[in-house]
């Protein structure tokens, strides 16, 4: 469906003067809280997906260049381009190639997030005192026991923060998505833009879905690093 | 291919629109619109600047306000910038001013807590011997912290212009006419002129980035150039949480 037809197809409007005012109406949003479930749902799995292969992408390499630096600026430039380009040029961009839709939508949010998570990757990988590495070939550990045993996990709060950066920010892009023919709660905003319920409502969830997601994304944080704790309250 | 090529073809000749009437696309055309959407972007980081620099300076400087300043941009991050936009609609109403005003909203967090990063990352040394030189709070702001914390100021401006750029691009949902015309009302401009307005925005945002990205080098102090890249690899072990601000 395009944006406009959206547009065209208003709530449904009752008789109700808050209603038919744009204002601000609880009893509204309680009785259409449904449209807003299904939209919500395929904001959620947006962001997740789109988050998900970004990371695997991101901290593949990352890892290589790690070793490899000579990669570090060819890796940052490109994926500083695609970060660069606006998600909202970038579905358009891609409309012709991908067509509508999930993948679309999905091509440019992942390449939104290629940066974030790279650049803290790295940076968690190279704040990792020379010594503990030291400490690591001392025990014996090969360069794949060392990275796996002692360089990620120390570079744990690092990749972490990256992914909560990484998480609320493709929420907030992915309320754009519904111009890929993606969904989402933006299309939702957009079908009723002067609607005050509809905007609060729309808007309040994606606000929700980035706190969550970040609170979640924290909380793991602090159940896989229990050190820095620790460390913290010595 | 094709439909880029009939896109850059959109950009370069004027057809009538397939709606009928209006006559769309060519240079003449599409430049108006980006007219539009410099002037609207443009207004809006310099209005954040003008908020967020002094703010940024004075908070960094008396070392008060470091949640907000710090927690301003995960806070404006969290806001997607559809919703900011359709709630001033909303609520506020549409037209440049109003809308000038949520895009500055959109700029602040990252121009403010870059700025105050910045002030408070530079060297203590540094602004206890300005003070032993007796140099005043506001000239130790001027002439030292300042300019030390230009990079990161800049790094924060280039993050608010790219993403004020970005968001222009839906300033017709609140009734102003920048290139994101053509892909909001795609029946007037058609495919063409959609695909189009994609490309110019695209290109529009490199180009300010590059252009922000040389001006920040530009105005690093010569000091912090000559000690190269293991002065920054230091602040950022010293500082972490410097490197989390810089890519958002």
């Amino acid at each position: 469906m395009s944006p406009l037809l959206a547009q065209v197809e208003i709530h449904q409007r009752t008789q109700d003067s808050c209603v038919s005012d744009n204002g601000l109406c609880p009893s509204w949003i309680v009785d259409n809280f449904d449209r807003y479930v299904d939209p919500f749902f395929q904001h959620v799995l947006l962001t997740v997906v789109a988050m998900a292969i970004g990371f695997v992408i991101s901290f593949s390499l990352a890892l290589v260049a790690y070793r490899r630096r000579w990669l570090i600026n060819p890796v940052t430039q490109v994926t500083g381009v695609l970060y660069t380009i606006p998600s909202i040029a970038a579905f358009f961009l891609l409309l012709p190639i991908t067509g509508r839709g999930f993948l679309t939508a999905t091509i440019a949010l992942v390449s939104y997030v290629l940066l974030i998570i790279f650049r803290n990757v790295l940076t968690g990988l190279d704040n990792v005192p020379e010594e503990t590495k030291d400490a690591g070939r001392g025990m014996g550990l090969t360069d794949r026991q060392l990275l796996w045993r002692v360089e990620v996990p120390l570079a744990l709060p690092e990749i972490m923060a990256g992914l909560r950066i990484a998480a609320t920010t493709t929420v907030g892009l992915a309320t754009l998505a519904f111009f890929a023919g993606a969904g989402g709660l933006g299309e939702q905003i957009f079908a009723d833009i002067n609607f005050k319920s509809n905007v609060v409502t729309a808007g309040g969830l994606a606000v929700a879905l980035a706190a969550v997601l970040d609170g979640a994304i924290l909380l793991t944080q602090r159940a896989i690093t229990p050190w820095t704790r620790a460390a913290a309250s010595r | 291919m094709n439909q880029f090529v009939d896109a850059i073809d959109f950009i370069f000749s004027e057809r009538e629109s397939p709606a009928g009437g209006a006559r769309v696309g060519g240079l003449a055309k599409m430049w108006e619109l980006t007219w539009e959407h410099l002037q609207l972007s443009a207004a809006s980081i310099a209005i954040a600047c003008a908020i967020a620099i002094p703010l940024g300076l004075w908070l960094g400087h008396t070392g008060r306000g470091g949640f907000l300043a710090i927690n301003a941009s995960n806070v404006g991050r969290a806001v997607p910038s559809l919703a900011l936009i359709a709630f001033f609609v909303a609520y506020i109403g549409v037209g440049f001013t109003n809308l000038t005003l949520a895009l500055v909203l959109l700029a602040i967090p990252p121009i403010l807590t870059n700025a105050y990063t910045g002030v408070r990352q530079v060297d203590r040394d540094s602004v206890d011997s300005a003070r032993g030189m007796g140099m005043t709070g506001a000239q130790v702001v001027r002439r030292v912290e300042l300019p030390l914390a230009l990079p990161l100021i800049f790094g924060g401006l280039r993050i608010s212009a790219v993403n004020v750029v970005a968001t222009a691009t839906i300033a017709p949902l609140a009734g102003v006419v920048t290139l994101g015309d053509p892909i909001i009302n795609v029946n007037t401009y058609g495919d063409d002129g959609r695909l189009a307005a994609a490309l110019v925005v695209a290109l529009l945002a490199v180009v300010t980035e590059l252009v922000l990205g040389a001006v920040q080098r530009a105005v690093t102090p010569r000091g912090l150039k000559l000690e190269g890249g293991g002065r920054w690899r230091r602040l950022a072990v010293a500082m972490p949480h410097n490197r989390r601000e810089a890519p958002t």
